[in-house]
């Protein structure tokens, strides 16, 4: 009885929520005209929607502030971050689209998902260490009551980074920019040097020199790296880097010219597999739409214009594929297997407690895949992968692949860095995308900087402005040197 | 895969059980009817009420909030007295026990005041018992600072889970033994980074709801630590047992 009055107040106080139609043996075509009446009795009274007539509540609103456009990680974090930090409670509606609502070709689920803080440029070494405190206090964040906890299945088993002779200085100088300070970690480095004293020192220096950006990285020789993991073949690698996770309105050019700035007014989002659409007017649109991204601005009118201008330069984001195999290989390292990415660019991780594995390798500019689709070439496993993982890990000269996958890289063919913050001329389009094959480890900390920028109108935990769409067009690259 | 995981309820909350043990085992059946009734109240009322779900949501953040309070890092003392006076007052603190070398088990439930450790101001730490402590990730600090440790003991600890095992490796040099008996939020992910620790001796893993496969994961941990007894599942556990159900595939490779 307690239930019954709860529900009576529930019909008409809360509206969608919890509800369920009362079925009790009556015919289908009764009840379902019933809960049609109850539906059209909903609209009408307050707080029900405004369209009596005809049904609109499977449309998106009419109205929303903000419209982010792709519904991955990325947007969803955007979200996420614009809703915590808005104040007050509710001042922001947000609205996220997205085309697939399985994500069957979406890159967040296709992803291999390796965290790393190895990176050369500071801003990515930030946003990782970020993202990964996120992912550890993320019950925290994104916790529900009465829910189980969330448990994201990380893996902490490090990250670890082969370089051969030529890239050992490059390796070496990203460690100096990933570790500030040296006394913070004092036991890592004690470790290192006591198998060192059994070892003869080839590799370049293990001198610890100042490194800034506070990750938890060691360098490790060849000697090292053998004692460490008995299963490697250190043929050719000179060093290693093992991380522990566990990171306008008006404007003028210079020669005078005026430029138009244009605004957004309207997002229609078309429904799947209908005719229906919604013009949804928004004050901001956030570009998160992955390695569709490219399209997505041009729909906006970005790019279109003379080459060499402003308002001519495209958001050079396009779609790569890359494959992602699963194999088997019962002789395999065994449980303490960090994420190793060797000299030639193939990377492995180990999968649960089956002697699975996941890897996959990067193609050269001239063997770019076709991204129209995503089918598996099995060949280049054969001819491109298997060969250099064979030869790093002996144990794997026998193994069987199980299954593969493809997906896309949302490839910044620019510098293959994320871009992030409004475009100067479409004033109201913001990006977050473009992070070529690490956005899944940035994105909490990407979507907090956008969100920053939307409600602060600056970036203020990190500072992402070496990262804006305006490089593009002054032709600054910000390169960063450790791509897998 | 893992364990079925605890809700996250304001209402006697899972992870606390394993402090008070012997009374939930004990509890008869209508306390826990009437419990399980006033939990679906709860979930009723905040599935309908904002103002119940936004209480709900408030007192969970003061939980948690509580939790990183009691774990907070006491630099000041740290610096006054040294790191092994700091770390014996922060597991007193939390109920833990500690053991100097040389003395006997310190154990407080009220807590120390660092004036009566000042005894021990360079002695140190060879022992801590942190078990059903709610000690997490920031906490573990005041731990690793203990260079000298030989053997940590965290029994259900309802906070320490796998990213807490990543950062053991600071003791690799002296830890023997470990113990991570009945902590419900530790996977077998935490446990392969334990390969860090090369002189540990001995290592309980036994009882751990959120390893999928234990007889597997014993395996796989005893060829990680080849010089390590590992007290923990038996082998066949996780086999599914009857002729029809053949489960060779599960067994890995015996180690050689």
């Amino acid at each position: 009885m307690f239930r019954g009055a709860l529900w009576l107040l529930a019909g008409r106080g809360c509206v969608g929520r919890g509800l369920s139609t009362r079925s009790g043996g009556s015919t289908p075509d009764w009840t379902e005209k019933v809960s049609e009446i109850k539906k059209k009795i909903q609209s009408a009274l307050p707080g029900g929607a405004w369209d009596p007539l005809y049904d609109t509540s499977h449309l998106p609103p009419e109205h929303s502030d903000v419209v982010i456009v792709g519904g991955g990680v990325l947007g969803l974090s955007v979200a996420y971050w614009l809703k915590r930090l808005e104040k007050p409670r509710g001042a922001i509606r947000v609205l996220v689209v997205d085309r697939d609502h399985t994500y069957s070709r979406a890159s967040t689920g296709l992803s291999v998902g390796g965290i790393r803080q190895q990176f050369s440029l500071p801003e990515n070494i930030q946003l990782s260490l970020f993202s990964v405190d996120f992912l550890r206090n993320i019950n925290e964040y994104l916790a529900v009551v009465d829910d189980p906890p969330l448990d994201v299945q990380f893996n902490p088993s490090g990250y670890l980074l082969l370089a051969s002779e030529k890239g050992a200085a490059i390796m070496e100088n990203n460690v100096k920019v990933q570790r500030p300070d040296m006394a913070a970690l004092p036991s890592v480095i004690t470790m290192v040097s006591q198998e060192q004293e059994s070892a003869t020192d080839r590799s370049p220096s293990l001198t610890r020199d100042i490194r800034q950006e506070g990750a938890k990285v060691c360098l490790m020789s060849p000697e090292q790296l053998q004692n460490k993991f008995p299963w490697i073949n250190t043929d050719g690698v000179a060093l290693a880097s093992y991380g522990f996770s566990t990171s306008s309105s008006r404007m003028q050019t210079s020669g005078g010219k005026e430029m138009t700035l244009k605004r957004i007014h309207e997002v229609h989002v078309k429904m799947d597999h209908s005719l229906e659409y919604q013009p949804v007017e928004c004050a901001l649109v956030i570009n998160a739409a992955g390695a569709w991204s490219g399209q997505v601005a041009e729909l906006a009118g970005i790019g279109k214009g003379p080459p060499g201008t402003l308002e001519g330069t495209k958001l050079p984001v396009e779609p790569r594929k890359r494959y992602v195999y699963f194999w088997h290989c019962p002789e395999g390292p065994g449980l303490e297997t960090p994420f190793m990415a060797d000299t030639s660019g193939a990377y492995f991780r180990r999968e649960g407690l089956g002697h699975n594995y996941l890897g996959g390798c990067s193609p050269t500019e001239e063997e770019e895949p076709d991204p129209g689709n995503l089918e598996v070439d099995h060949d280049f496993f054969q001819d491109k992968v298997w060969p250099h993982l064979a030869h790093r890990v002996p144990a794997f000269q026998s193994l069987k692949v199980r299954s593969a996958w493809a997906g896309y890289y949302d490839y910044n063919t620019f510098d293959q860095n994320g871009v992030v913050g409004p475009h100067p001329l479409v004033v109201n389009m913001y990006f977050a995308t473009g992070f070529s094959g690490h956005g899944l480890q940035q994105a909490p900390a990407v979507g907090r900087a956008v969100a920053e920028m939307v409600l602060k109108g600056q970036f203020q935990t990190i500072d992402l402005s070496s990262l804006l769409f305006s490089r593009f067009y002054l032709g600054e690259k910000v390169e960063e040197r450790n791509i897998i | 895969m893992a364990a079925p995981r605890a809700s996250l309820h304001l209402v006697a909350p899972k992870w606390n059980l394993g402090t008070s043990g012997i009374r939930g085992l004990s509890s008869a059946v209508t306390p826990e009817g009437n419990q399980r009734k006033g939990r679906m109240l709860l979930q009723f009322l905040t599935d309908r009420f904002y103002d119940v779900e936004a209480i709900r949501q408030y007192l969970f953040q003061k939980q948690v909030s509580k939790v990183h309070k009691e774990n907070r890092s006491s630099t000041g003392i740290k610096k006054q007295y040294g790191p092994y006076i700091a770390g014996a007052y922060f597991v007193l603190k939390q109920g833990g026990a500690v053991k100097f070398q040389g003395e006997e088990w310190i154990r407080s439930k009220h807590g120390y005041s660092p004036l009566q450790l000042l005894s021990f101001q360079a002695v140190p730490i060879e022992a801590v018992d942190a078990s059903d402590c709610a000690i997490n990730y920031e906490g573990l600090d005041n731990l690793l600072a203990l260079k000298e440790l030989q053997s940590l003991l965290l029994q259900r600890c309802p906070h320490v889970d796998d990213w807490c095992l990543s950062r053991l490796h600071q003791l690799a040099n002296s830890l023997q033994e470990l113990s991570l008996a009945g902590c419900p939020r530790i996977s077998e992910r935490g446990l392969a980074c334990l390969h860090h620790l090369q002189n540990l001796r001995r290592l309980d893993i036994s009882d751990l709801p959120a390893v999928s496969n234990p007889g597997l994961t014993q395996i796989l941990v005893e060829e990680m630590l080849p010089r390590c007894e590992v007290l923990g599942a038996e082998w066949a556990q996780g086999l599914k047992s009857g002729p029809e159900q053949q489960s060779q595939d599960t067994a890995s490779p015996i180690p050689a």
